[in-house]
């Protein structure tokens, strides 16, 4: 078996984003004018579970910013290209998860999205009214997604001001154009699934995505799809913009319940399917699977062999893959078909398993106290690097139903007090917007820094509980986006020959690396109403206000007198009959 | 009188500091029966929190405030305790000389109309004494100082205003700054008109002109005042933010967090269709008395300012026990209608079976959860409906102490035999 070991040049007008194995660089022919290409990389997680992600991207030589109008689509979908053209969007990054990621078990995943739905958008400058835009642009997507995102409203929109800057290109300051939701409530399930299967090229017939059936992918223990669209550049002068499409798939298959505690994944067990082909109107369609941990076939054995090889550096990790490529047919061998199977050995031999990287950045989120009228949120934030300490940015934001009271947030790390350099807060307006907290923080290496900050909470309206209102209320996800110092490249001991000029100042590649880490979204109790009571409270609040205003109404309008009694009534008869007679009363 | 007045003062500070030092602080200001979203002192904070942070303290629903209380306690923070300690002393003995004054309005009156011989002689145990009323301002003071209600407002820092009457200007200015601080003090405009009107020797009559332009004076006094207060906020904090946040919160209710009221439940379950019509209904039910009262008790004012406070307190959209303690100080100055009065032990009772029972139902709604928002809900029907049987039995114990006055105390029917009295 012969190893070669490709090096890869990073594509030098496109940010690099975290898990992105490169794309492979051919020098000569000209890009053509729409570009399709897939791929599917398999991790296999030290606690047993394995890890697939599927990214199908699309980029088309289109302007959308100039004024041409757009028409002619082939690859890129029709329904997402009216999106962008009608409402103006320069990025939009649109995500539904099922589950929440485990990253202290599974390492960081490639790309982050927090559980339920999760919708940014940075609309063009020349947007006027951007909150209405907004709006119709939110009741679009849930129609094309089949999700409920028409619950997306001012209560749960936000407008950060330095998290979430564009991934595309684009020097945008002004966040005025950018708003960010989050529906953690939302559910993801095989009516999402078909239309964003809808959106890519092949459809679910051909390529890698005949992989995706519901019936597996949603039988895991994490699923996550997204759609990332975002502008980069053509060339490396980048005189013209193209449109790129991603979408990605990340799930997470586990041991005991899709493994049936057999540690031994193929593609079949995992997807009940086979790869037959590529889809042919890729360019690109391959397979990675990583084998940092297997160097020399020691832990676990890949079939069918493939002779490809290739390294990257992600999320701050020198890793190794073994690629199969679907557009030669040699790799569907004489079955015509391709099953991987990673079987593990059994490991008599007393090989000790490599030790899993620890992410630098974690966090984690809780809610304190008890009752039902006030508590508090703790954020926990874990820096895992031994001697560098770095600033993250926290963004939270918490719906109005819980009031955050700002001048009890308190921030420490290591027992002391830790000001952030940074503060932006909104605070909430009833019924109207959420509460926005933006924090840029420093955090001391090794250490845990905690976010505490208190909170009332409300009683709502009768008709704006949900119809099960003891569940709870949701609140999003906190993110914390990071540059994270890599320590793979803080790595000296590099056996790899250099010369000692190259090697004085620490900037080699992938010094530090961007990181965005979710927390877990919060379930919160807030006191209830009776709902059955409605009519019963009306009418006994206007009794109390009647009682008020009869005796009031008594006091003010008659006068004392003297009691008389009122004659029987025999004598009023005899009386009534003597005034006919004229004679005088009894 | 100004030894034991002195005394009262120093035990009354000395409760509120020794409870300011416990823990009891941090739980009695957290407790919904003694604050609420208007005068919170946690709210103030955060408040000053935000204003510090560059942020309007009105871009938010946490601070409702008046822009004066932001900048007294800018300066006052540290020393917010002793400011309202101050500020309840300064109430009582306020309270005090108020009382006395009234005292000797009252006794002077009463003197001119023995001699001018229009009380029969068997109202004479209906007279007050000098002496007996000797001790009244004392007891208005004791009452409002060592008023639990009181001493739990203060712990919890609340900001409600107070009402000093004695010049015409001076109480033109304070009304302002009560009506300034929340809406509802502006029907005690009318009762202090009275009053000083009264004290002028100015009939109440509208045909007469002199009438009409004390009235327009005083009134004219009175918007002025306002005015100014609401145009020196505007220039504190540069935008009228202030408005809808202070009296379009106390107006439109937004806020629905339990209190000793009726319109938290009221507003959390009503048809959204309705709301708008209920919401008016409820606050005009505020200001509706001001005009019957007013001519029914046109020649005793100072009952018709209890009164309206009275009402007010209880028809309030977020009423608290400060609100209540401030009227309940005005019980010892009518003393002297304990025999006419009615329901007096049933509504004690009530009063103090509700007292005791807000913090249970409360506890066993939010913190066991074994109760529902019902029951505190039918604390607060309850309390209400006491209140509301205390003024008015006060009420109907002052107009029959009045009616006795002119007519006689001990009343005859027609055939000679023991007559009863009843409202007809």
């Amino acid at each position: 078996m012969i190893a070669i070991t490709q090096r890869h040049v990073h594509d030098a007008a496109v940010p690099p984003l975290a898990g992105d194995p490169p794309a492979a660089d051919p020098p000569s022919p000209p890009p053509s004018k729409d570009d399709f290409q897939e791929e599917l990389v398999i991790r296999p997680l030290h606690s047993g579970d394995i890890y697939a992600s599927f990214q199908f991207r699309t980029v088309w030589d289109a302007d959308f910013m100039g004024d041409q109008k757009v028409s002619h689509y082939r690859l890129f979908p029709k329904s997402l290209g009216q999106v962008i053209t009608k409402f103006s969007v320069r990025e939009l990054h649109i995500s539904f998860t099922q589950g929440y990621w485990r990253t202290m078990q599974w390492g960081q995943p490639y790309l982050p999205s927090p559980p339920g739905a999760e919708l940014w958008v940075w609309f063009q400058d020349t947007v006027t009214d951007v909150d209405g835009t907004w709006k119709e642009l939110t009741n679009v997507l849930s129609g094309i997604f089949c999700a409920s995102l028409n619950f997306i409203d001012s209560t749960n929109t936000v407008q950060p001001s330095a998290s979430f800057k564009p991934l595309g290109i684009g020097n945008v300051t002004d966040h005025s154009f950018l708003r960010y939701a989050t529906l953690p409530r939302e559910i993801v399930c095989t009516e999402n699934l078909t239309p964003w299967k809808k959106l890519l090229p092949c459809g679910s017939k051909a390529g890698l995505s005949v992989l995706l059936k519901s019936e597996k992918l949603f039988h895991s223990t994490f699923h996550s799809q997204a759609v990332h669209v975002r502008p980069v550049c053509q060339d490396p002068q980048c005189r013209t913009t193209s449109m790129e499409l991603r979408q990605t798939l990340n799930v997470v298959f586990d041991l005991h319940t899709s493994g049936q505690g057999k540690r031994e994944w193929s593609l079949f067990k995992m997807f009940s399917r086979t790869l037959t082909e590529a889809c042919p109107l890729a360019s690109s369609s391959k397979v990675y699977v990583d084998v940092t941990d297997n160097p020399q076939g020691e832990q676990f054995e890949l079939s069918p062999a493939t002779p490809l090889l290739t390294q990257a550096v992600v999320l701050g990790d020198r890793r190794t893959y073994s690629v199969y490529d679907l557009t030669q047919q040699a790799s569907f061998g004489s079955s015509r078909s391709l099953n991987m199977l990673l079987r593990w050995k059994n490991s008599h031999n007393n090989v000790v398993p490599p030790v899993m990287l620890r992410p630098l950045l974690h966090s984690e989120r809780y809610v304190a106290g008890y009752g039902l009228q006030a508590g508090e949120i703790h954020t926990l934030i874990y820096n895992h690097h031994p001697y560098r300490a770095f600033p993250v940015l926290l963004l939270s934001a918490v719906p109005w139903y819980l009031r955050l009271y700002i001048h009890t947030l308190t921030v420490s790390s290591k027992g002391k007090d830790n000001r952030p350099s940074y503060i932006h807060y909104q605070p909430s307006k009833d019924r109207e917007r959420p509460h926005l907290l933006e924090m840029l923080l420093q955090l001391p290496p090794n250490s845990v820094t905690e976010v505490t900050v208190e909170f009332e909470r409300a009683l709502l309206k009768w008709t704006e509980y949900t119809p099960d209102p003891n569940h709870g209320f949701y609140v999003g996800s906190s993110v914390i986006s990071a540059l994270v110092p890599s320590v793979v490249a803080m790595d000296t001991n590099s056996t790899l020959d250099r010369p000692l000029f190259s090697s004085f100042f620490p900037c080699k590649e992938e010094a530090s690396y961007f990181m965005r880490v979710y927390t877990e979204p919060l379930l919160v109790n807030l006191p209830t109403p009776d709902f059955s009571m409605p009519y019963n409270v009306i009418c006994l609040t206007c009794t109390v206000v009647a009682v008020g205003y009869g005796s009031l109404y008594n006091l003010l309008t008659r006068t004392f007198q003297v009691d008389e009694p009122s004659p029987g009534l025999a004598k009023r008869i005899a009386n009534v009959i003597r005034r006919f007679r004229g004679v005088p009363l009894l | 009188m100004a030894a034991p007045l002195a005394l009262l003062l120093i035990v009354a500070v000395t409760i509120r500091a020794a409870l300011f030092r416990t823990s009891l602080a941090n739980l009695i200001s957290e407790r919904v029966e003694v604050v609420s979203p208007l005068n919170a002192w946690k709210r103030v904070v955060e408040g000053l929190a935000l204003l510090d942070l560059d942020i309007s303290p009105y871009s938010g629903d946490v601070f409702h405030e008046t822009p004066m209380v932001i900048y007294l306690f800018h300066f006052l923070m540290d020393y917010a305790e002793i400011t309202f300690m101050l500020a309840d002393c300064l109430t009582a003995v306020a309270l005090y000389l108020a009382v006395k004054d009234y005292n000797k309005q009252v006794f002077r009156k009463q003197k001119f109309a023995l001699e001018a011989d229009r009380i029969p002689m068997d109202c004479l145990e209906l007279i007050r004494s000098p002496t007996e009323m000797y001790y009244i301002p004392l007891k208005v003071a004791m009452f409002y100082l060592l008023n639990p209600f009181t001493i739990v407002s203060c712990v919890a820092k609340c900001t409600c205003g107070c009402l000093i009457y004695g010049s015409a200007l001076l109480s033109a200015i304070f009304l302002a700054l009560a009506t300034y601080q929340s809406i509802y003090p502006l029907t005690l405009c009318v009762p202090a008109l009275l009053y000083l009107l009264q004290r002028l020797y100015i009939p109440v009559n509208v045909r007469r002109s002199s009438f009409w332009f004390y009235t327009l004076q005083y009134l004219f006094m009175f918007l002025g005042s306002l005015l100014v207060l609401i145009c020196l906020s505007f220039f504190l904090l540069g935008s009228w933010d202030f408005l809808p946040a202070v009296y379009g919160f106390i107006l439109s209710v937004p806020d629905l967090t339990p209190n000793i009221g009726l319109f938290w439940y009221f507003f959390a379950e009503m048809f959204d269709h309705f709301r708008l019509f209920f919401l008016c209904v409820f606050q005009i039910n505020v200001f509706f008395y001001t005009l019957p009262l007013s001519i029914k008790l046109k020649e005793h004012p100072v009952f018709l300012i209890f009164m309206q406070i009275a009402l007010i307190a209880i028809f309030k959209s977020y009423p608290t026990v400060g609100d209540l303690s401030l009227y309940m100080a005005f019980l010892p100055v009518w003393n002297h209608l304990y025999r006419f009065l009615r329901n007096i032990f049933l509504v004690s009772c009530v009063l103090l079976a509700c007292s005791a029972l807000f913090p249970v139902l409360w506890h066993l709604w939010i913190y066991a959860g074994s109760a529902n928002s019902n029951f505190y809900y039918a604390i607060t029907l309850l309390f209400s409906v006491a209140q509301i049987l205390l003024v008015s039995d006060y009420f109907y114990a002052f107009l029959r102490r009045e009616h006795h006055l002119t007519n006689g105390l001990y009343l005859k029917k027609k055939d000679g035999s023991e007559a009863t009295l009843v409202l007809k």
